[in-house]
């Protein structure tokens, strides 16, 4: 084989021409260069560290995630019924009681009062935000037509979160978008997600975006897709037919049975792979 | 040793101006008083008067002056400024005395320790007064007259020691005495003029040579006053102090002589405004927990926003001005602070969302003193927002969802549905000690008392994920078709997804309350699961007895 030629800009602007014979000697004459010099190989780039894990409220969530990552936007997806909402809440409650100061920005104004209480969540430490319809100053020009509400509260939604994150010191930031549809949660930029991500990566706060489908796309380090479980889906069938006789008022809905389904989890460093969960609700009165 | 210290204010009236438009102070300005056209030069600056203005002159005479800078005398402005210097000396001094609009007496004993000799306390004031907007003369003396002759006579700070009172005021013209207030129990027997022109006439021109003059021969020829006279000369009058109540009053005020009718012009004001309160809190160690704005509209507007505009009834002002009408806003924090910034954007994003209406043609602004807030940070303390940035993160979010629709939640101690009310968010309040938890009634339903409690204890052990409801609001009306008592199917105009026969049902769950006030109410409350395109969905329907109708109340989720 003959010797190869190779030839490189060197730092000081000549050309620097080098007859090499062995591979090596050419990595090590690369190495040499001066401008290469302070360049530190991949090999000992340091590893970045694992972001901390904090209590989702749900034991069988935090065993199938390890919990969710502060700095990191985490999503939860699933149709109505599937328990995103007792999930948010039970998530809500325990960043409350870690005594962290929560907001939660309720796009489609859904919260249940009662049902926050039930859950436990501190109303001292959880700022709620209630986008909808009597916002003021859109900031859509009104050219004669004026957009859909679903969307005004898109809007207000993404705009109320950007200030959050900016202001910074919250423990969690949630963003229910429960109610929106799928078609109008697609609509949403992707920049905005890269936005928020970007935002709360350097902060130790927990943005937790509740939605039908999976709309943050990958800006989402964590994804669990929520499922109603075996018991309401077959109650239909079973319960119904063993209690078609028995009179309504003795019948109780004592909560959900909820399946989950780990789809995405860039904190572990290892292939992806769908783990599944299932725990189950208790009514609370509310 | 006792000592003392006076600030005096040269040319006050023109000083007070320059607080409110600090970009005259490189003009010529000459400050006007009485009604046209019979205007008179009440105060001048020394650049107008190296100009040949004279306080006196009319204002025909002064038209012609070139670059000279004619304004209006405000008092309002004047009271602010003292008020400013009276917080200046109470930073450092709390025995002081309130020897007219433009000067302050101060007894330094006892200071050395906290501030130092009376020079560098002397060189703070005129500091400290400098930063209010005033520039002031400062002379320290063994006695409070001395310190006020010597302010009126050296520009700038002094510092006469003990001992050598007669010879550093010797140079002083005559006139100076006269500008040292005395007793009002002693009437004097001549007028000052009189005592001029006797002195005069002796060839006195100077403290030094009025001094000299034996005591006995002065008192045989003009009395009490000239003894008087003679004491001051020599420096060594002596009297105590007439110390002056503390007055916690932070107001600014601001006339303005056209009317503003933009709002970003008006944050200037605002802003110049703040800074003056904020500096006056700051010297006396002092924040802030309320402000209060009041905009003087012009004549023949009325403000329309009901709730924040009062008239201005106040017997106090004017006829003429009893027909204006102020425009109030007040801006209530929920922990005391001191940053005239944050204060002007929280003043901005409220006026925007509530504007005043029709021109302004005054402005007042006054705070509410409180102490400041003192808070011990810990290092594992989890994170909460800093107070300044959450006051002003919520304004803006209050500004794009309203003002109703951001806070936390407080629930109502009643069964009625969704009795909770807004409240606002104060991240103050979690470092407060809690106390016992006490579950309002409102938290339990009639249906279920057993359950309601599943994690209200805090234990993180019993992490009980608790089925919640979704509110739908308002609430969705819908058409139900009942079998035997039961709901069977059902039909939402509003959500076509709502719409087909229902799976399972459970209920009623009958509950009603105020049944003696008029807001009664009564319900029937139904579980019911029906199915949809994504799957089974749980919903509560819910059966208004007072009217009626079918509501879809929320969905179970």
């Amino acid at each position: 084989m003959s010797s190869p030629l190779v030839c490189t800009q060197a730092a000081g602007g000549r050309p620097l021409a080098i007859f090499v014979k062995d591979p090596a000697q050419v990595l090590q004459r690369f190495a040499a260069a001066p401008k290469l010099a302070g360049v530190t190989p991949a090999s000992r780039l340091a590893v970045r560290p694992s972001p901390e894990r904090v209590s989702s409220g749900i034991r069988e969530i935090d065993a199938l995630t390890g919990g969710l990552p502060r700095g990191c936007l985490s999503e939860i997806s699933g149709s109505a019924s599937s328990g995103r909402t007792s999930v948010l809440l039970a998530t809500l409650a325990a960043a409350t009681r870690r005594h962290e100061v929560c907001a939660l920005v309720d796009t489609t104004d859904a919260l249940d009062a009662a049902s926050a209480a039930a859950a436990g969540i501190d109303p001292e430490r959880l700022l709620w935000v209630r986008c909808g319809e009597t916002g003021l100053r859109p900031r859509t020009p009104d050219r004669g037509h004026r957009p859909p509400s679903e969307f005004r509260a898109l809007e207000q939604a993404l705009r109320v979160t950007d200030l959050l994150l900016q202001s910074g010191g919250f423990g969690l930031v949630a963003i229910d978008l429960g109610d929106v549809s799928q078609a109008a949660a697609r609509q949403m930029p992707l920049a905005s997600w890269f936005r928020f991500q970007r935002a709360v990566e350097p902060t130790p706060t927990v943005l937790l975006v509740v939605a039908q489908a999976p709309c943050a796309q990958t800006c989402a380090s964590l994804l669990i897709r929520l499922r109603s479980g075996k018991k309401l889906s077959a109650f239909s069938f079973q319960l119904s037919e063993k209690e078609m006789n028995c009179p309504a008022h003795t019948q109780l809905l004592d909560g959900l049975q909820i399946e989950g389904e780990l789809l995405r989890s860039r904190l572990q460093r290892k292939p992806a792979q769908s783990v599944t969960m299932a725990f189950a609700t208790k009514a609370a009165g509310i | 040793m006792t000592a003392f210290a006076c600030i005096l204010v040269p040319d006050f009236p023109v000083e007070a101006l320059f607080r409110a438009e600090p970009e005259l102070r490189s003009q010529a300005v000459a400050v006007l008083e009485g009604k046209a056209p019979l205007q008179k030069l009440f105060a001048v600056n020394e650049k107008a008067r190296r100009a040949g203005v004279e306080p006196g002159m009319t204002k025909i005479q002064v038209e012609a002056c070139p670059g000279l800078v004619l304004r209006a005398r405000s008092e309002l402005q004047e009271a602010s400024a003292h008020a400013a210097l009276l917080d200046c000396a109470r930073s450092f001094s709390p025995q002081i005395e309130d020897a007219g609009s433009d000067s302050i007496l101060l007894d330094l004993a006892g200071l050395e320790p906290l501030f130092g000799p009376p020079a560098k306390i002397a060189r703070d004031v005129a500091r400290r007064a400098c930063d209010l907007g005033l520039e002031a003369n400062v002379a320290v003396a063994s006695n409070p007259d001395t310190a006020v002759l010597a302010a009126h006579g050296f520009s700038g700070v002094i510092v006469i020691p003990p001992g050598k009172e007669a010879e550093q005021l010797g140079n002083l013209p005559l006139d100076v005495l006269f500008t040292v207030g005395h007793d009002a129990e002693v009437q004097p027997q001549n007028t000052p003029s009189q005592i001029m022109e006797i002195l005069e006439r002796w060839g006195i021109r100077n403290l030094r040579a009025l001094a000299a003059l034996p005591d006995i021969a002065l008192c045989e020829r003009l009395g009490q006053d000239g003894i008087r006279l003679q004491q001051l000369a020599r420096g060594c009058a002596s009297r105590t102090l007439v110390p002056a109540g503390p007055p916690l009053i932070f107001e600014e005020a601001i006339e303005l002589e056209y009317p503003l009718v933009l709002l970003e012009p008006l944050a200037f004001l605002l802003s110049r405004l703040l800074e003056q309160l904020c500096a006056r809190l700051g010297a006396r160690a002092l924040a802030t927990q309320e402000l209060r704005l009041q905009l003087e509209l012009e004549n023949g507007h009325l403000h329309r926003g009901a709730g924040n505009a009062v008239p201005a009834g106040n017997d106090e002002v004017g006829n003429d001005e009893k027909d204006r009408r102020c425009f109030h806003r007040t801006l209530r924090l929920p922990v005391p602070l001191l940053d005239p910034r944050v204060f002007l954007k929280l003043l901005q994003l409220d006026l925007q969302a509530h504007p005043p209406g029709a021109p302004i043609v005054k402005i007042h602004l006054a705070a509410e003193p409180v102490r400041p807030r003192s808070v011990q940070g810990g290092l594992f303390l989890p994170p909460s927002p800093e107070p300044e940035k959450l006051e002003l993160t919520l304004a803006r979010i209050a500004g794009i969802v309203g003002q109703d629709k951001v806070g936390s939640l407080q629930l109502l101690d009643t069964h009625r549905p969704q009795g909770f009310l807004m409240r606002h968010f104060a991240s103050d309040r979690q470092q407060q000690p809690k106390k016992e938890k006490q579950i309002p009634r409102g938290r339990k339903s009639p249906r279920n008392d057993n359950l309601a409690n599943n994690n209200l204890d805090g234990d993180p052990e019993r992490e009980i994920a608790v089925t919640a409801l979704r509110i739908f609001r308002p609430p969705l009306h819908a058409t139900v078709t009942l079998r035997e008592g039961r709901p069977v199917c059902i039909t939402c105009s509003k959500r076509k997804d709502i719409c087909g026969e229902i799976l399972w049902a459970a209920g009623p769950w009958r509950s009603s309350g105020d049944w003696w006030e008029q807001e009664g109410w009564a319900r029937d409350e139904w579980d019911i699961a029906v199915q949809e395109s994504s799957g089974i969905t749980l919903y509560r329907l819910v059966r208004d007895l007072l009217s009626g109708q079918w509501r879809v109340e929320g969905s179970y989720d």
